[in-house]
């Protein structure tokens, strides 16, 4: 049924259409309000969670590690520097293959503090051995919570999904969103049957000790998962359609008006809404320009990037995070899935927007396009302050 | 597409505001996207609630330069700041003040309603929380919205006492542009 909703309580309402055993989380801003609402509906009786309140984000992530490996379907979500709080718990829970399901509420990172949305939080864990998606709006973003759970619950998967949302432009964002119906949710979301659990009664242990003759043989074994995650995204895609109706592709990525396209803007994430704007915009001026949305960061789609952008001259890729010290993160892949092949784009600029909750506006991303040309640029910084720098630097 | 854009302080209601309007318009068909932007993340400190309109899903997620609409929840906020910048040659202002509230210099088409939301909230709801009136205002000065579609809004926003009292402030505030367009 349409509602029109705001994307953290949409969140929440498909969290508890998804019935899980265990949720616990730590609030942080902008991801508090998920939380706040899931704790409010097992308050009130109307989810049979058990709501396990803890004191830090560590404690949140070690609770659905442990609770997930008795195995019940969990739920956790965080931001910024809870996710970094998390991160050494975040890289168990891949390791031990368990299906955790988390929201990151994207962030910008400390310090200076700052609450606002950037990516830097989540691509900053890319290699973690959880799959990413991140999410355009908050259709989407109340859909792929049900993929998260039936990618990483299947059997041939066995591993944790981030369902990455730009933190306020969506979660703090209100939309109309179709929310899916139980019974529909329940058809696409069997019951979460475990490999294997903690059991008092058939005791086995987890997450031992793995001496260099056994160690790389686990990681090969989620690296070779990830690389056939490839497929099985397209194939509960096709699932999902079947059941609700819409069609997210391959759920890897999302080509707009890139088929005859001389410039193609690669980018993740919320800012794909204004990128299409303006991809409209030069369109009706006559101006081939288009977009690669992509969704799956990992596993990192090269080869359907490799189709989609292997005729088109110009490709800029922007970046709301930045590698300091390196090319942006999402350039690094474009740049890496074009080397050694005979096709493929005569430049590939890198650019970096959005920073700390910096508004990306038609404006900056009109400056990407002008700054698109035969000379190559790495993480150009769109929308920087002379003012401040000057500030900095001096005159 | 319409762009709406509140001025306000933070533990004013604006994201009420952005959020009972948006509803409005999605009772009506449209596709809003209403949202805020926060700014010390503090009480009392000046920040922005907006609201896009369109016939089609919204995709553009960049804050409002170029409002249709302006709403301002606090006057004392145009002290010290343009609230007008930007608004379109033929935009339209409903602002929280008395009478005698002194404004800058508009444009030949532009228009401003100023709305006693404060006194009407305060009549009705006892706190000077005046969102609902200045909703009730903005559906009157623009005829975007209906005033039953608003007061369905606030019966499913507010209850017991609250919602009396705000679908009172919706109605009075309605009115009183009524009446200055009829004036």
């Amino acid at each position: 049924m349409k509602e029109f909703v705001e994307g953290s309580h949409a969140i929440a309402e498909i969290i508890t259409k998804t019935n899980p055993g265990v949720i616990s989380a730590y609030p942080i801003t902008p991801q508090t309000h998920i939380v706040e609402d899931l704790a409010q509906m097992v308050a009130n009786g109307e989810l049979k969670s058990q709501f396990v309140n803890v004191e830090s984000e560590h404690s949140a992530a070690s609770v659905v590690l442990g609770a997930s490996a008795t195995g019940v379907r969990v739920y956790t979500a965080t931001s910024s520097q809870g996710l970094f709080y998390m991160q050494e718990v975040v890289f168990n829970i891949a390791g031990m293959r368990l299906p955790v399901v988390m929201t990151c509420a994207n962030r910008a990172i400390s310090a200076p503090i700052n609450i606002w949305n950037d990516q830097q939080d989540s691509i900053s864990l890319r290699d973690a051995g959880w799959i990413q998606i991140y999410a355009e709006d908050n259709q989407e973003a109340v859909d792929f919570h049900l993929i998260a759970y039936r990618l990483g619950e299947d059997k041939r998967v066995m591993l944790p999904v981030m369902v990455c949302m730009d933190g306020f432009i969506l979660t703090h964002g209100m939309e109309t969103v179709d929310m899916p119906e139980q019974d529909k949710v329940n058809k696409f979301l069997p019951a979460y049957k475990p490999l294997y659990k903690l059991d008092p009664a058939n005791p086995i242990s987890m997450g031992l000790l793995a001496d260099p003759d056994y160690y790389m043989e686990t990681r090969f074994a989620i690296q070779e998962t990830m690389k056939q995650s490839i497929e099985y995204l397209s194939e509960i895609s096709a699932e999902f359609k079947s059941v609700f109706g819409r069609d997210y592709k391959d759920l890897l990525v999302e080509e707009y008006q890139t088929k005859d396209a001389e410039k193609v803007i690669v980018a993740m994430g919320s800012v794909c809404g204004t990128i299409k704007e303006v991809i409209d915009e030069q369109r009706s001026k006559g101006k081939k320009v288009g977009l690669l949305r992509i969704i799956s960061y990992r596993p990192f789609p090269y080869a359907r990037v490799y189709e989609a952008l292997k005729d088109v001259p110009k490709v800029a890729v922007l970046d709301k995070a930045v590698s300091l010290g390196a090319y942006a993160p999402i350039a690094v892949e474009i740049k890496a899935a074009f080397y050694g092949k005979k096709k493929g784009p005569k430049v590939i600029s890198s650019f970096v927007a959005g920073l700390g909750g910096r508004d990306i506006t038609l404006e900056s991303i009109g400056e990407v396009l002008r700054r698109l040309s035969t000379k190559e640029v790495n993480s150009d910084f769109i929308d920087l302050k002379p003012e401040l720098l000057k500030e900095e630097y001096g005159e | 597409m319409k762009e709406i854009r509140i001025h306000a302080r933070a533990g004013q209601g604006a994201i009420t505001t952005a959020a009972l309007l948006g509803f409005g318009y999605f009772n009506e068909g449209k596709y809003a996207y209403a949202f805020p932007n926060f700014g010390a993340a503090r009480m009392g400190a000046p920040m922005n609630a907006f609201v896009r309109v369109d016939s089609d899903p919204v995709r553009l997620r960049s804050q409002i330069y170029e409002p249709d609409y302006v709403i301002i929840v606090d006057p004392t906020l145009m002290r010290g700041f343009n609230c007008f910048s930007g608004l379109k040659e033929n935009g339209l202002a409903v602002i929280n003040g008395k009478n005698d509230l002194e404004l800058p210099k508009l444009k030949a088409k532009q228009k401003v309603f100023v709305v006693p939301a404060s006194e009407i909230a305060l009549k009705n709801i006892g706190r000077p929380l005046g969102n609902t009136a200045l909703i009730g205002a903005f559906a009157a000065a623009t005829g975007e919205l209906k005033l039953e579609n608003l007061i369905e809004v606030v019966k499913k926003r507010f209850s017991g006492k609250a919602q009396a009292g705000n679908i009172q402030a919706v109605k009075e505030g309605f009115e009183f542009v009524k009446n200055k367009l009829k004036g």
